[in-house]
């Protein structure tokens, strides 16, 4: 192999600590030095996400191994190890939280203009963090940077939050870090029972993934984690969490919770509830597909009549991510390949609808609906970018939104085919709240004074736009070079969870209830 | 010889007397003298109990606990300074701004 | 080699792609600049005084061409390369489309299937949707009339539009739209079909919207638009059905799966029920049907141009195309096929009555559209699927035609719409004025025209088939002659008679430059001349048109065996006494509207105020607008807010909010422990150690 062998051996752990070297560098910049701690940051970001191009250079589709693993025992004495590896269901989850980092900063250039150094270390220890969640295939380890996440997005929302960041700030830490605590002692036990079945203990993942777990206890795990990912996703109803927070956040927060985030609640079901509790994870999966699309109409209902913009995009949020679960619990490979799709295109839409809002938020100091109004007319290009996105978030043919929810209602129509009927109706409601916030904020008459004095976006704002207009596009018309890369991993998926499953349920009589599985004591 | 009950009850008679100091005096110097008083009440109990057990462990923790005793009442008088110098006072009921 | 031209079938969509890109790009670039200046902003810079500020004009009309002190004297190049450009992208389109048809001609009508893969689009598993592009008898059709006459309206729009400033935006639209319905009639399967069903829609709903700034324009956008996706809701459902049913999307795998699933018993007469169904929902949706067909008639806040092309010539056809496309499901249903004939008869007449009423000319023309998608669908519904192609195809020529001759009305007419503030136009207008009596008598089916021949297809169809009935027969023939009266009435009230118009904007009234009335001209001959490809063998013709979808259709009559569609005529005499009864009510309804209209030119008022509720429901057609306001708008929204405040804000935020003031008075109260007295703290430092100890020697000396 040509090329860099040492860098290729250590290429995940490069991209974790990338960021950390980025925010050590900052602290001997000066303070006032604001342009040197922009560029420096975007440059630390910048390499970032040209590295993890590599891991696609390197990736192997054809395998659903993890790839690029590295593994050195960390904690020895309690089995607990630095593991890292991608496969085809991380690989662009991680991908796309190398490409929002620096399309982040850069819009932070301007909107954010006090304790600039803070901001840039927190944004960097937040993108260190969220590259080890989607790498960690320990889960000790996936639990250390899934509450590392918690922090700096604490301080980002806290301080260069909206008036009621305070309030926002709160709720989103306590909110996830109930959820998350749950999952710690499900982790332990798991860990526990790991050791009185093999007599070692250990948290890798993989030879987690091997262990048959008795159903009862899967049924309180599976609960665990299960509210531990609703309440990141968020699924309705733990969802009013989300729009304080992505309306108090700075832009750039907002991005980075959209389109990074929140995929960390389904790529954990994904990659941990569901691999680890077959049984207990399709027992549950009528609630779960029940509330993916009760929360697919209900944040486009609520979408639709807020003042907000950036609840609005919040609430449509909600809707999306319900999307992504129903995909996910179709539990066959085109709705699971359409949930991960619809991931990194949650991730482009919002991200960029964000952005979107951002621009005008920092010209006028309002997001109000109400305040705007023919900007068309004022902003052509901004217009421009702005329609493009919200036909993205619409989904319409053509754009990335599409691929993934025909994907996702495709493999969920063979499974639950009126649930999916009814959650089609939420593409409905996705035109109404869209178009009419669009026809309210950019149609009609300029009718205040100071929108007519509004800027077009400038250079720097279209230069971290059209990469997401890009890839708008791209993953619209051809979204083979995604799918392809994932299909090895999510066949895996859905082959181990059917046997895992059926070893599991080994011995239990056919056509027992839920009831009786679960809380029968058996004598 | 002394038995060693007699050392634990010297120890004992001690540590009450330091508890007593600490719980009924208002002068923080007093109290710190008295948890020193206390220090050593257990001091004597772990050599007492270190020599009937012919282990030297027992006299090693006693010059462990004066080493951190020492410590204490370098940084807590130093503290207490910084204290009177602020408040002009050394009485604890007068000392209360630790709370809610 | 003729057969290789088939091979450049993609450039058919990739021309009007091209043109896309290139004037999005003049669009960007040039226009941009230039649009800022005139509108005065950034502030310095003189605006002409023209109503960009908001509150100065209330409305601007469309077609607005006393606003732009700089009209198209001053226009800058860029405006001539989009002139050129756009028109040019589609006319090349059209060329190749000739080209690859003519070769498809060239192979004997079995072989006249030609399918060319570019690349896979979405593949997941067994499911495969491709880009690919199929020519057929059917498409083939379909691709030269989208071309031919979008071409001719290509045209037009750069004589229509030349006043308006937003000039490479309109032609970036319409190209897009071209790109879209390419797309949607060359597809090879449901899904790519779908993208083109989407498309057009958004195309649609720029185009209504392009005067943005205007309230009335932008809601219809929005309208149209979301209509459209409660058809295309159905529509993705019937695509879910047709993969797991058929395991394939693509049209040929689809067809060709029928025979052998339909005897092993998986494809059921229910579950082709349900595709089709869904599908019909998708169709009424794009083909403005009841219950869907609201949004048309807002649709003509467009541009008059847009309104003749998408509104009425192509983008609203395409229900017709895809329900015939997919004729052979729909042959395996005969309940869907009822739905289909009913709601097509339904919408024919229901339309037709409000045409009656309206005073808009646009708006006459939308109800009017509306009524004959209803005779298409009626055709499909009857199994008479080459008789509502060949309406779809009569039906572009003629009613683009009177589209656009409304546009050159309106364009002359500084954007007056209403025709009571016309008449006497046909002095000005004489061009405008000929080739619309011409296409006014084509959709009226006078015998030799094109309206006739596609028209009287249907109607026979509809009494004969199998699948039609006399009921149907009738609502199609009384739909006729209501369709001949109010074609006639807007004709009477526009070019004859007294003038009505405003004295100040009848000086400059004036014919349509040559970029509009050239189109005009050859859609004339099209309307006059367009049905002779299909007159019946009964007329002494053999209905070559027929023919020519045979193959299609053919293959479709064969799959669904019982359902022999196409029948043999049962009585010559027979067809001749109902192509009679249709002539003579046509002529019916022409001489009432003459009578009305130039006779008794005062009774139409008195005969509104003889019945005045039943003038006023037709007047505002039947209050559907009202109803669906009342009943889903509102309903929706209102629901929507108490989500919002009381299921959201009050009882979830109530609970999680709740738990916090929980904790936090908890503490409250708990912290009046910490006194602040450090001897307070020692002693209960030593009570906790006494207890402790006390207990760990209790249990030491209790066992």
């Amino acid at each position: 192999m040509t090329g860099v062998p040492l860098l290729d051996q250590h290429l995940l752990s490069v991209l974790i600590g990338l960021p950390l070297v980025g925010a050590a560098a900052l602290l001997f910049l000066p303070r006032e030095g604001h342009r040197t701690i922009r560029n420096v940051t975007f440059l630390f970001t910048l390499a970032e996400f040209l590295l993890s191009l590599l891991v696609v250079a390197r990736f192997e589709s054809g395998t659903a191994a993890m790839q690029l693993v590295e593994s050195v025992p960390w904690i020895p004495r309690y089995g607990i190890g630095y593991i890292v590896g991608v496969d085809g269901i991380s690989l662009w989850l991680l991908m796309l939280t190398t490409f929002i980092m620096p399309i982040t900063i850069l819009s932070a250039y301007s909107s954010v203009q006090k304790h600039v150094k803070e901001f840039m270390v927190f944004m960097l220890i937040l993108a260190t963090a969220m590259v080890g969640v989607f790498v960690a295939t320990d889960l000790f380890l996936f639990y250390v940077f899934w509450e590392m996440v918690l922090i700096p997005m604490y301080f980002l929302i806290g301080v260069w939050g909206g008036e009621r960041r305070i309030y926002a700030a709160i709720k989103f830490f306590l909110y996830t870090f109930v959820g998350s605590v749950l999952m710690l002692v499900a982790i332990l036990a798991l860990y526990f029972h790991h050791y009185a079945v093999t007599g070692t203990y250990t948290t890798d993942l993989v030879k987690l993934y091997s262990l048959t777990i008795p159903v009862k206890m899967q049924f309180w795990l599976f609960a665990a984690f299960f509210l531990a990912f609703a309440f990141k996703v968020p699924m309705f109803p733990f969802h009013t969490w989300l729009p304080d927070a992505h309306t108090e956040a700075p832009t750039a927060g907002s991005v980075i919770l959209a389109a990074v985030l929140l995929k960390m609640g389904t790529y954990g079901f994904l990659r941990f509830a569901m691999a680890l509790f077959p049984v207990a994870a399709s027992d549950f999966t009528p609630l779960i597909v029940t509330l993916a699309v009760i929360g697919i109409l209900y944040g486009a209902l609520v979408a639709m009549v807020q003042k907000d913009v950036k609840r609005l995009v919040a609430y449509s949020s909600v809707a999306h991510l319900g999307f992504v679960m129903l995909g996910l619990f179709a539990l066959n490979l085109q709705g699971i390949e359409g949930g991960i799709l619809q991931m990194i295109n949650h991730g482009v839409s919002t991200g960029a609808l964000f952005l979107v809002v951002g621009i005008i938020y920092e010209r006028r100091h309002t997001r109000l609906i109400s305040e705007f109004g023919g900007l068309s007319r004022v902003l052509p290009v901004f217009a421009f970018c702005f329609m493009v996105i919200t036909l993205s978030s619409i989904g319409l043919p053509g754009t990335n939104g599409f691929v993934g929810e025909f994907l996702i209602m495709l493999g969920a129509f063979r499974t639950h085919m009126w649930h999916t009927a009814v959650a089609a109706t939420g593409v409905i409601f996705a035109a109404v709240y869209m178009l009419w916030m669009f026809q309210r904020v950019m149609y009609g008459k300029v009718t205040q004074e100071e929108n007519l004095r509004l800027e077009d976006m400038n250079g720097r704002e279209v230069a971290y736009m059209l990469p997401l207009l890009l890839l708008v596009f791209w993953i619209g018309v051809y979204p083979q070079p995604f799918l392809r890369r994932m299909d090895a991993s999510v066949a895996a998926f859905v082959t181990r969870f059917e046997a895992q499953k059926q070893a599991a349920l080994r011995g239990s009589p056919a056509g027992e209830t839920m009831l009786v599985r679960y809380f029968d004591s058996g004598k | 010889m002394i038995e060693p009950p007699a050392y634990l009850l010297l120890s004992a008679i001690l540590f009450g007397i330091g508890v007593v100091g600490v719980v009924a005096r208002r002068n923080i110097l007093i109290i710190l003298m008295s948890v020193e008083v206390m220090l050593n009440g257990v001091n004597v109990a772990f050599v007492a109990v270190g020599s009937y057990l012919g282990d030297a462990t027992g006299g090693i923790f006693a010059f462990m606990v004066m080493t951190v005793a020492a410590a204490e009442a370098a940084v807590g008088l130093a503290l207490l300074i910084a204290l009177y110098r602020i408040r002009e006072t050394i009485d604890i009921t007068e000392l209360k701004v630790l709370k809610w | 080699m003729v057969s290789g031209v088939l091979d450049y079938l993609w450039l058919v969509p990739a021309f009007p792609l091209l043109g896309v890109i290139l004037n999005g790009v003049l669009a960007l670039i040039a226009e941009r600049p230039f649009l800022l200046k005139e509108a005065g902003l950034p502030p310095p810079g003189g605006s002409h005084g023209h109503p960009s500020r908001g509150n100065s004009h209330a409305t601007e009309a469309p077609g607005s061409h006393g606003s732009g002190a700089s009209g198209p004297h001053s226009a800058p190049v860029y405006r001539n390369v989009v002139a050129f450009l756009a028109p040019g992208a589609v006319g090349a389109s059209f060329v190749v489309a000739l080209l690859c048809v003519l070769s498809l001609a060239a192979r004997p009508p079995e072989g006249r299937t030609f399918v060319q893969i570019l690349f896979p689009w979405i593949q997941s598993g067994s499911f495969l949707a491709p880009v690919g592009f199929q020519l057929d008898p059917l498409s083939s059709v379909m691709a030269l009339v989208v071309t031919g006459v979008g071409f001719l309206i290509h045209v037009y729009s750069v004589g229509y539009m030349s006043h308006e400033r937003a000039f490479a935006r309109y032609f970036v639209y319409l190209n897009l739209f071209m790109f879209a319905m390419l797309m949607l009639v060359l597809a090879n399967n449901y899904l790519l079909m779908f993208v083109g069903w989407e498309g057009v829609g958004l195309c649609s709903y720029l185009l209504i919207g392009y005067w943005y700034e205007k309230q009335s324009a932008s809601d219809a956008g929005k309208k149209a638009f979301i209509v459209n996706r409660i058809g295309d809701f159905g529509f993705l459902l019937g695509v879910f059905l047709i993969f797991w049913t058929f395991g394939s999307v693509s049209f040929t795998d689809v067809f060709a799966r029928i025979p052998l699933l339909r005897d092993s018993g998986v494809l059921t007469a229910g579950m082709a029920t349900a595709i089709t169904l869904l599908l019909f929902l998708g169709a009424t949706g794009k083909s403005a049907q009841i219950p869907l067909y609201v949004w048309l008639p807002d649709a003509m806040e467009g541009p008059t141009p847009v309104s003749a092309l998408i509104h009425a010539a192509t983008m609203v056809t395409a229900g017709v195309y895809m329900v015939a496309r997919s004729s052979a499901l729909f042959l395996l249903s005969p309940d869907a096929m009822s739905v289909v004939a009913v709601i097509g008869a339904a919408t024919a007449i229901f339309s037709a009555t409000i045409g009656i009423c309206q005073t808009d000319i646009k708006r006459v023309l939308a109800y009017s559209t509306v009524s004959q998608l209803g005779y298409m669908f009626l055709a499909c519904g009857v199994g008479a699927f080459a008789a509502g192609i060949f309406h779809l195809m009569t039906h572009a020529f003629f009613k683009a035609l009177l589209f656009l001759g409304s546009g050159s009305v309106i364009h002359a007419l500084s954007g007056e719409q209403d025709m009571r503030k016309m008449g006497g136009v046909r002095r000005y207008l004489p061009v405008t004025f000929v080739t619309m009596f011409a296409a006014t008598l084509a959709i009226s089916g006078i015998p030799g025209l094109s309206g006739f021949f596609s028209k009287d297809e249907i109607l026979w169809q509809s009494f004969s088939s199998p699948h039609g009935s006399p009921a149907l027969w009738f609502v199609g023939a009384l739909a006729a002659g209501i369709t001949a009266f109010y074609m006639f009435r807007l004709v009477f009230l526009t070019f004859y008679g007294g003038s009505r118009m405003d004295p100040e904007v009848e000086k400059h009234v004036h014919e349509s430059p040559w970029t509009m009335t050239v189109p005009l001209s050859i859609l004339a001959v099209l309307s006059v001349a367009g049905g002779w490809v299909g007159i019946p063998a009964s007329l002494g013709g053999d209905n070559r048109f027929e023919e020519w979808l045979a193959p299609v259709f053919r293959s479709v009559a064969a799959a669904g065996a019982h359902g022999a569609a196409t029948g043999a005529h049962p009585s010559v005499s027979l067809e001749f006494g109902l192509m009679g009864i249709s002539v003579g009510v046509a002529l019916a309804g022409i001489g009432i509207a003459y009578f009305l209209y130039r006779l008794r030119t005062s009774k139409p008022a008195e005969i509104a105020r003889r019945v005045p509720a039943l003038y006023d429901l037709v007047y505002h057609k039947y209050y559907v607008d009202e109803i669906y306001e009342w009943a889903v708008v509102r309903r929706v929204v209102d629901g929507s807010v108490w989500l919002w405040q009381m299921f959201d804000a009050l009882f979830i935020d109530g609970i999680v909010n709740g738990i916090a003031d929980g904790v936090r008075s908890a503490g409250d109260r708990v912290r009046r422990l910490q006194a602040g007295i450090v001897g307070g703290y020692a002693f209960s430092l030593l009570a906790g150690a006494v207890l402790l100890v006390g207990y760990i020697l209790y249990r030491s000396m209790v066992p």
